[in-house]
């Protein structure tokens, strides 16, 4: 549990000598509760006071990076055990896989692929986080060299899929530092491993199928030094995987037991059915996977798994939204169609993509819903007749446009007579209830209207 | 060293609900299902007790369904049928070995087709005569004629032990009442809302409906389109279910195919997006991964329509169930 500012200064020297910076023990105390600055300021801290707060401010699930630059992937700093508790906050990466044993035209292809898989959605970039590569050659210079080929041509980080460490250290020297992280040690070959990744910063995973055994290999191998470290307690049905990420997260946020705070990687495995391997997927999505290993994929996949990741990982205590006011596809002019809508991000984007695809640039007039969705927004009373109205005729649409028509959307049909009263001389025209149709009615309505 | 793994135990239970009745009971299913009665969270069967199985139902409408929201994907696999829920429900229960089926009366809608309740009746006798699973019936929406629908699809199936849905807060009264008359059951349905959905349980017990004749619908937000809502509050409501709060203690049921099949993901085809993927697959998965991890939420009734995506479903349960 993280201190108070008041428990912070009890455990100071309280002799204000202003050593931290600070004027006084208090004010230093109020900064580390609000962890802006770390204890080391103050060179008379007790042992005592340092371990009160080293264990309080370490969180308990540890912090790891994957890779570097814009692509670098985080996991850990989890909290709860419940999204609704607080939030999930480091999505879990997912990784797929590419075997080294393909040939050059296929393995290129497949990387590419996997770079590809990237969509935009709800205003949000949701995409695939890594290049998984299987060590299937069981030769070390095949292994490097694909290992090559995925740095050069992926910005994406590497999973190093491969059970042999000298393998992965041949793939680890052409790719160079912080390059991603090793899959494959076990309890055998942990200490060769971790050496490989202490030296080269890499990440690595350590994997056991006993829990009991996969915190004492943990301890050991960051002991190593070994700084960004998963844990895999291996599966065998979807049963093991519920039980096992579930107790891992628990001990993790309990604290008492030491091993247990670091993320969790779940490796799938080979030929199994691809809907079911989906399905294992999105079970380490919903239940506490930090890293997710997919060997064999197809791109059907991507959408559903992603989306729900999206959905997880969205923080329960603010809707994602936009602001208020007009906004413009493409290059709309003094007789394109006003839209108007909700704040709400997934609506927005719906719609203003839907706009786009029909061809004709057009003014969106977005009324402040507090980030509620069309009918959400509505029956919470943000989105009245009379409300959307009056907010309409502020935003300043009418010196954009010569016509006096707006489009308003087609759930929330009955607050077209409030409107009109709230909007007198305008026309308020119905849409279609989904965006989907947008581009129909702008051909059968709206241009036929011009 | 040893780690003391937690086992997390609880003060409360969720309420065995029974769907169907055999002869022995006075009915003519071929089988019951019971779910719920479990003392743990959704499946953690390594720390208590799940004495069933989560159950999924086939879909079936009552009328040839909309194109918008029963796409090429799944019209396909019942392309024989649409206009024969009867054929239909043959085919779900022989085929595809359904347990349990949905009829989904859309066509009564007076916005639609506004088919005459004596017609719905008269289907559901029929269903009732050709197939001998349990059976839920679904409404089209709420409002006065979609009550009285159900509540004479209650009477004149009395001893079936069919389930109605849905109660809604404005429209509960007569259902409750037939509920209670008929001995069916009732799912309660509330938007996304804990406290909405305690409130309607407690005023249909008020009214006298068992504890255990009650399905909570928390309303499923489609897969990208409010899932996160849904996936949360069920984990709440049975939180405090397990916690002891009787009034929250129902098993869940879940319209999955109604939200899936309608969204803009599973209705692009892959020649209109390459980057998607086959759109069949890309279908399938879409309505089972939101069924699978509902599941993880809580879910005890899932009602789906794909036969491929639900047998995946049942695949995974089996798995988790065979511990
Ligand atoms: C998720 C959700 C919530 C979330 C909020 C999500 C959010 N940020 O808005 C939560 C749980 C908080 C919620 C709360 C409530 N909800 Co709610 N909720 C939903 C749910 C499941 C999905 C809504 C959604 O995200 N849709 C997706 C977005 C993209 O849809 P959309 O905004 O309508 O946009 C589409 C179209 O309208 C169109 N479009 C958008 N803009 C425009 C503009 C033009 C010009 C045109 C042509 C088209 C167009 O494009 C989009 C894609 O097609 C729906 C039921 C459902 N399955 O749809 C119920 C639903 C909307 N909620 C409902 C209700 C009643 C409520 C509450 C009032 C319940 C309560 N009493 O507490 C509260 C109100 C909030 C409050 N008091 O704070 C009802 C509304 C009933 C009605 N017909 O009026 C619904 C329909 C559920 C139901 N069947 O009972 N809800
Ligand atoms: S350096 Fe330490 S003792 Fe000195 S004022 Fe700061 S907190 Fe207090």
């Amino acid at each position: 549990m993280a201190l108070t500012g008041l428990q912070i200064y009890k455990l100071l020297p309280q002799t204000n000598c202003k050593e931290c910076g600070f004027p006084t023990c208090l004010a230093f105390a109020m900064k580390l509760a609000a962890k802006q600055v770390s204890l080391d300021l103050c060179p008379d801290a007790s042992d005592e006071a340092k371990a009160a707060l080293g264990a309080a401010s370490v969180p308990p699930i540890k912090k790891v990076s994957i890779g570097s630059g814009n692509h670098r992937v985080e996991l850990g700093e989890e909290v709860v055990l419940f999204r609704h508790d607080k939030t999930f906050y480091n999505e879990t990466a997912l990784a797929l896989g590419v075997a080294d044993d393909l040939p050059d035209e296929e393995f290129q292809r497949t990387v590419k692929t996997i770079n590809d898989a990237n969509f935009e959605r709800a205003g949000e970039n949701i995409a695939v986080s890594m290049v998984a590569l299987i060590d299937k050659s069981g030769d070390a210079a095949a292994f490097a060299a694909r290992a090559k080929t995925v740095k050069d041509t992926s910005p994406l980080p590497i999973a190093l899929v491969t059970e042999d460490p000298s393998r992965a250290a041949a793939a680890v020297e052409v790719t160079g530092e912080a390059g991603g992280v090793l899959c494959g040690a076990t309890a055998e070959t942990a200490a060769d491993f971790a050496e490989i990744a202490a030296s080269n910063k890499w990440a690595m995973v350590i994997k056991s199928n006993s829990l009991e055994e996969l915190g004492e290999l943990a301890e050991k191998t960051t002991a190593a030094g070994v700084k960004d470290l998963l844990i895999d307690p291996g599966f065998k049905t979807q049963a093991d995987i519920l039980h096992n990420q579930t107790q891992i997260r628990r001990i993790a946020l309990d604290r008492k037991e030491k091993g247990y705070g670091y993320p969790s990687a779940l490796s799938i495995q080979e030929g199994i059915d691809p809907y079911q391997a989906a399905l294992l997927v999105s079970l380490g999505v919903t239940k506490y996977a930090g890293l997710v290993i997919l060997p064999e994929w197809h791109n059907w996949q991507f959408l559903p798994l992603l989306t729900l990741r999206q959905n997880i990982y969205t923080d329960p205590q603010k809707p994602l939204q936009v602001d208020g006011g007009i906004y413009s596809v493409g290059e709309p002019n003094e007789n394109s169609p006003v839209y108007i809508s909700t704040n709400f991000s997934l609506t927005y984007f719906m719609l203003s993509s839907e706009i786009d695809g029909s061809g004709e640039a057009a003014h969106i007039v977005i009324i402040d819903a507090e980030g509620m969705s069309v009918l959400t927004a509505w029956s919470a009373g943000k989105f009245g007749g009379e409300q959307v109205g009056k907010a309409v005729l502020a935003s300043g649409i009418a010196d954009k446009i010569k016509h006096r028509h707006v489009i308003i959307p087609g759930y929330v049909a009955v607050i077209k007579g409030e409107m009109e009263d709230a909007m007198k001389g305008w026309d308020i025209m119905v849409g279609p209830q989904e965006a989907s149709d947008i581009p129909a009615y702008v051909k059968d309505v709206w241009l036929p209207l011009k | 060293m040893s780690i003391n793994l937690p086992k997390k135990t609880w003060p409360g239970s969720i309420a065995e609900v029974t769907l169907g009745k055999t002869k022995e009971n006075g009915g003519s299913r071929g089988s019951e299902i019971v779910v719920g009665g479990q003392n743990a969270l959704p499946l953690h069967l390594f720390e208590g007790f799940i004495p069933h199985r989560p159950v999924i139902a086939f879909e079936i409408p009552d009328v040839e369904p909309p194109e918008n929201d029963w796409t090429p994907i799944v019209r396909e696999v019942y392309k024989d049928m649409l206009n024969d829920p009867v054929a239909w429900s043959k085919l779900v229960v022989e085929k595809y070995g359904a347990k349990l089926i949905c009829l989904h009366f859309i066509g009564a809608n007076p916005d639609r087709l506004d088919r005459p309740i004596a017609e719905c009746v008269g289907l559901l006798k029929e269903i009732v005569a050709a197939v001998d699973v349990p059976i839920i019936v679904q409404g089209y929406g709420t409002g006065d004629k979609n009550s009285e629908m159900l509540a004479k699809c209650a009477e004149e199936c009395r001893g079936e032990g069919i389930t109605l849905a849905s109660a809604v807060d404005e429209h509960y009264k007569t259902l409750a009442a037939a509920a209670i008359a008929y001995d069916c059951n009732l799912v309660a349905e509330t938007p996304i809302d804990v406290n909405l959905a305690k409130q309607l349980n407690i005023l249909l017990t008020d009214m006298n409906v068992p504890k255990d004749r009650i399905l909570i619908d928390p309303l499923t937000g489609g897969l990208g389109y409010g899932y996160e809502y849904t996936y949360s509050v069920m984990e709440r409501i049975r939180l405090q279910a397990l916690g002891g709060d009787v009034m929250m203690c129902m098993p869940f049921i879940n319209f999955v195919g109604q939200e899936t099949w309608k969204v803009k993901e599973v209705k692009m085809t892959a020649a209109e997006e390459p980057s998607w993927g086959s759109e069949k697959e890309r279908g399938i998965l879409w309505e089972a991964t939101t069924a699978y991890a509902l599941l993880q939420a809580g879910s005890d009734i899932l009602v789906m329509r794909h036969p491929e995506a639900i047998a995946q479903v049942e695949k995974s349960i089996d798995e988790f169930m065979s511990k």
